[in-house]
């Protein structure tokens, strides 16, 4: 009889042990650190060892307590300056990072003001907050993002606003996976897989950014995780985290979008920047259609540039083409609209769009960037999605 | 009741082995034996005072202190698994023993068996709470334990990095500004502060003239180096001093002795010194060096890392500029 229960409770044990995120368990051991209660800590950062023998900051918070128990602590990491510092910065940063994300959890009312819409495709998006070393991934909820997951990831050595090749820093944008590469097609530093995104975007180009290879990664298989700024401009995620992600990720249709420091908003506001959005929209759909050049031109900026084009020579070109039509209809579909971080007002809008006049006839992927200037939208890119 | 004293010391240099359990019942001539056993050992005459106690123990083959006494005597004699048989068998035949469990971890943790050493020793406790030599090598044990984590958190090389450097690892405490957060909105609680909080006792603050001790080894150094005194000079770096470039010890040593003693003359002087104490085994010193030979004619400013290391201050770390 005795048996048996004792079994029974080690069974149940180890299924709450499993439940849990390592990122959950070693929260717990600082609890245990906070409630005083230091042999409760290295029993759960033993554990937390065992499951995870790659884990290098729970050894890091191992030593600590038993250090602790022969002498006093003088700081978090009681490691002297002979070996390298920077190591040990770095798991103190991710020791931060991760416990932060766990405490400050956004509130269920607050959504990144990034995503404004949603096509029906997309059944995810994907937002990273730098300063955090976070990325939350957002369900597609009839086109409103709901959040169903978070990860630590460790972000370029340079930190952010990536310019130039080889600068190891990590872009700030609005970017889409583009591809998957299996774990078999990669050398182990990679992990469990990578996705590539599209850095450099049209936007990326004309400011005159360059590099490429900005991946989302995994890790080698001698680590459980990097400190939150290692990489070389890749975005890396511990490989259980990868292959749960990878899941969601579907190629050319799921956002990625790189901010500092998310911007917060709540689902009012941003429905109001979305209609307002959503109807210039349509009024340069209508205004096209009407064939009445001037009015299609006023959605233009003067700072406009197309593929090759600057506003000149693409109102001389459209002033030419509509005016010789006589009639023009023009479809949108499947409109997402995401907003560029760091930039002021502007917002990426990515559409299918179903031309069809006398004469010409087609369907293509477009996007475009809207600017806010003086209160009202304006079209300051636009090319093929 | 009896008190021996370790047969050597083991970590910290503390004395590790006390045998301070009254005498049972051991029968009176035998105990003259083990009395005999006892004066030969402590004199140093181990293998004569392990026929004494063999003597004894033919008598009373379960007598504790006869069999804690060869236990010593093997620890002495370097036969290791011997002594830990013994010991072993003693904690299993006398559980409320505090010592034979000491002894055991101290042979555990002599053979990098620290988790058995640590059991071992927190059993030791568990009998005799008020048993300090249990506490104190409990404490280096769990330094060791640290020591061997850190290495895994931060991938140390344990190769290179030696047995010595490791136990500096955790011996030689530096004060470290707090760690920066990661971003500059405020975390709730930060971890260190509660880390350390666990031991809240003040961290010990090195001796007042450790700065002239620093001071006189880094004068010692420029002294030897003007006197071109090479042996001398290079016996103020450390074993594991990081030689510029990473070139090997030897060879480095050989392209110093040429240029050092190749020269006419040498007159190497400090300016300005400023020393900064990491740790009472730890320093750095800043100054502004003027070295002039009948070659070169050189001001720099320079940075050296030392430690103390058996009681001398030794360079580790030789750096240009600040």
């Amino acid at each position: 009889m005795r048996r048996f229960a004792i079994a029974l409770a080690a069974a149940a044990l180890s299924w709450a042990a499993s439940a849990a995120t390592p990122e959950d368990r070693l929260s717990a051991v600082f609890e245990a650190i906070e409630a005083n209660q230091p042999d409760v800590a290295l029993k759960r950062v033993d554990g937390l060892i065992a499951d995870y023998p790659n884990f290098r900051l729970a050894y890091l918070v191992r030593g600590d307590l038993l250090l602790a128990r022969a002498r006093p602590l003088e700081t978090f990491g009681n490691v002297v300056k002979t070996v390298p510092q920077e190591r040990v910065e770095g798991l103190r940063e991710e020791a931060l990072a991760r416990l932060r994300a766990l405490r400050e959890r956004p509130t269920e009312d607050l959504l990144p003001r990034y995503v404004l819409q949603l096509n029906p495709e997309q059944k995810h998006a994907l937002v990273v907050d730098s300063r955090r070393s976070r990325l939350f991934v957002y369900a597609n909820d009839g086109g409103k993002p709901r959040l169903v997951a978070d990860y630590y990831v460790t972000l370029g050595k340079n930190g952010i606003e990536k310019t130039r090749e080889g600068d190891q820093k990590t872009p700030i944008g609005v970017y889409h996976v583009t591809a998957n590469l299996p774990r078999k097609k990669l050398t182990d530093f990679y992990g469990a897989g990578a996705f590539p995104i599209n850095y450099p975007n049209e936007w990326d180009r004309r400011q005159g950014r360059n590099g490429h290879g900005i991946w989302l990664h995994g890790v080698p298989s001698d680590v459980y995780s990097r400190p939150p700024r290692a990489s070389d401009g890749c975005i890396v995620l511990s490989n259980p985290d990868l292959v749960s992600l990878g899941r969601q990720l579907e190629i050319g249709l799921t956002p990625v979008i790189i901010a500092d420091e998310v911007e917060w908003s709540d689902a009012p506001a941003l429905e109001a920047e979305r209609a307002s959005l959503a109807a210039a929209l349509e009024q340069w759909r209508a205004d096209w259609q009407s064939r009445d050049s001037e009015r299609y031109l006023a959605h233009y900026s003067q700072r406009f540039a197309a593929p090759g084009q600057d506003f000149a020579s693409w109102a001389a070109h459209k002033r030419k083409v509509n005016g010789a039509k006589a009639w023009i209809k023009v479809g949108l579909g499947r409109v997402s609209m995401l907003r560029y971080p760091r930039e002021r007002d502007v917002v990426v809008v990515t559409f299918v769009q179903d031309y069809r006049s006398n004469g010409l006839s087609n369907a293509m992927k477009k996007r475009q960037y809207w600017a806010k200037e003086a209160g009202a939208w304006k079209i300051i890119y636009e090319g093929p999605g | 009741m009896l008190n021996l004293n370790a047969p050597r010391e083991w970590l910290r240099g503390g004395v590790i082995v006390a045998f301070a359990f009254i005498v049972g019942a051991a029968a009176a001539a035998r105990a003259d034996d083990l009395q005999d056993a006892q004066q030969l050992f402590k004199s140093g005459h181990a293998q004569q005072a392990l026929e004494r106690v063999n003597r004894a123990l033919a008598a009373n083959p379960r007598e504790p202190q006869a069999r804690f006494l060869k236990g010593l005597i093997f620890t002495e004699q370097g036969k290791q698994q011997e002594a830990l048989d013994i010991f072993a068998k003693l904690t299993q035949d006398y559980p409320n023993l505090p010592e034979p469990y000491n002894n055991l971890a101290v042979i555990y943790a002599g053979q990098g068996q620290y988790d058995k050493a640590r059991a071992a020793l927190e059993q030791s406790i568990r009998t005799h709470p008020s048993y300090a030599t249990a506490y104190e090598n409990l404490g280096d044990v769990y330094a060791k334990l640290a020591s061997q984590a850190y290495g895994k958190a931060l991938q140390l090389d344990s190769s290179n990095a030696g047995a010595q450097n490791k136990l500096s690892l955790v011996r030689e405490l530096v004060r470290e500004p707090t760690p920066k957060p990661v971003a500059a909105a405020p975390v709730a609680k930060e971890p260190p502060a509660q880390v350390a909080a666990v031991a809240p006792k003040a961290p010990e603050k090195p001796a007042a003239d450790a700065t002239t001790e620093v001071m006189q080894a880094v004068n010692g150094w420029a002294q030897a180096w003007s006197k071109q005194d090479v042996d001398g000079y290079l016996g103020y770096y450390a074993k594991d001093f990081q030689i510029p470039g990473g070139e090997a010890r030897d060879a480095w040593e050989k392209t110093r002795r040429t240029r050092i003693s190749g020269a006419k003359s040498i007159q190497v002087g400090i300016d300005s010194p400023n020393v900064t104490m990491h740790s009472p085994e730890q320093a750095s010193v800043s100054f502004r060096q003027t070295y002039r030979s009948d070659k070169l004619n050189t001001k720099s400013r320079k940075t050296l890392e030392l430690v103390k290391l058996d009681g001398r201050w030794l360079i580790r770390e030789e750096k240009a500029g600040k």
